[in-house]
């Protein structure tokens, strides 16, 4: 079996890729899919753990992440549209104003 | 050992797409690799005798959101990233500010080294049923599902509900009159 320590070691640099990304991306469907890629490198720990632990909660708490991230593409990808309608543009720096 | 060889292809696997992710300027190809990650991601799922997770993570994250995404790529007419459009003026783009930024990163490259040499190696599972058969069970899943987390589940149909109705207010195209 493999050792735990290897499964949060993957999961953490999927979550440090996620979080660059976020970062140094400029353009608002990649910043989307980074937080994607962060989410499910959590749902690979709660796994992990939840394995190592020996109940079904890890299993179920993805689930549940699962879920909220459909959700949240669903809404945020609702949000990008409504944006590009306005400004023709993804590049985050072109929504600096709150209101035009 | 196959099972290390299998771990170590997985891994390599969603890693390098998650970083060719995030290293290309159009979303497109943004996209597709995505669903390569997810797919080494799955493999990883099934070592870990979660097999309901697995499929799930196929259908609903590489079926039904990157297809998602997907559909709001092609129909933004997917414009590529400009770098040349970087705003110089902001007052973020200070290099003192960044040069503290890439101190405060290798601070946390720093830390997170040193917890992982204090991790102990756990090689087995622990806890009162550590065969594995339990966890891989789909039957003990949706037992528990139903009756401990009964609560999460119909809160979770009540997110979905909120978020079906949002995204329909949001990209709405407003009629003017």
């Amino acid at each position: 079996m493999i050792p735990l320590s290897h499964y949060l070691i993957v999961s953490a640099i999927l979550f440090a890729i996620g979080t660059a990304g976020v970062f140094l991306r400029r353009n608002l469907i990649t910043i989307l899919l980074s937080i994607e890629i962060m989410l499910n490198a959590v749902n690979l720990t709660f796994v992990a753990f939840g394995r190592f632990a020996g109940d079904v909660d890890g299993q179920i708490i993805t689930f549940f992440v699962m879920t909220v991230a459909a959700a949240e593409a669903a809404v945020g990808l609702a949000l990008i549209i409504a944006l590009f309608r306005h400004r023709e543009s993804l590049n985050p720096d072109a929504f600096t104003s709150l209101k035009w | 050992m196959p099972e290390t060889l299998v771990f170590y292809a997985f891994s390599a696997l969603a890693i390098g797409a998650s970083t060719l992710v995030i290293g290309q300027r159009n979303p497109m190809y943004s996209v597709v690799l995505l669903i390569a990650s997810f797919g080494a991601l799955s493999g990883l799922y099934v070592l870990l005798d979660a097999p309901f997770v697995a499929i799930a993570q196929i259908i609903i994250y590489a079926g039904a959101i990157m297809v998602l995404f997907l559909f709001v790529v092609m129909l933004l007419n997917a414009p590529r990233e400009d770098a040349a459009d970087y705003d110089r003026s902001h007052p973020l783009a200070h290099p003192g500010i960044g040069r503290f930024g890439a101190l405060l990163a290798t601070l946390l490259i720093v830390q997170l080294a040193w917890a992982l040499t204090k991790v102990s190696e756990l090689k087995a599972p622990v806890g009162s049923r550590s065969d594995g058969a339990t966890v891989s069970s789909v039957l003990e899943m949706g037992r528990v599902l139903f009756t401990r987390h009964t609560f999460a589940f119909e809160a979770t149909s009540v997110l979905i509900l909120v978020a079906m109705v949002g995204a329909v207010v949001l990209a709405r195209r407003e009629v003017s009159e």
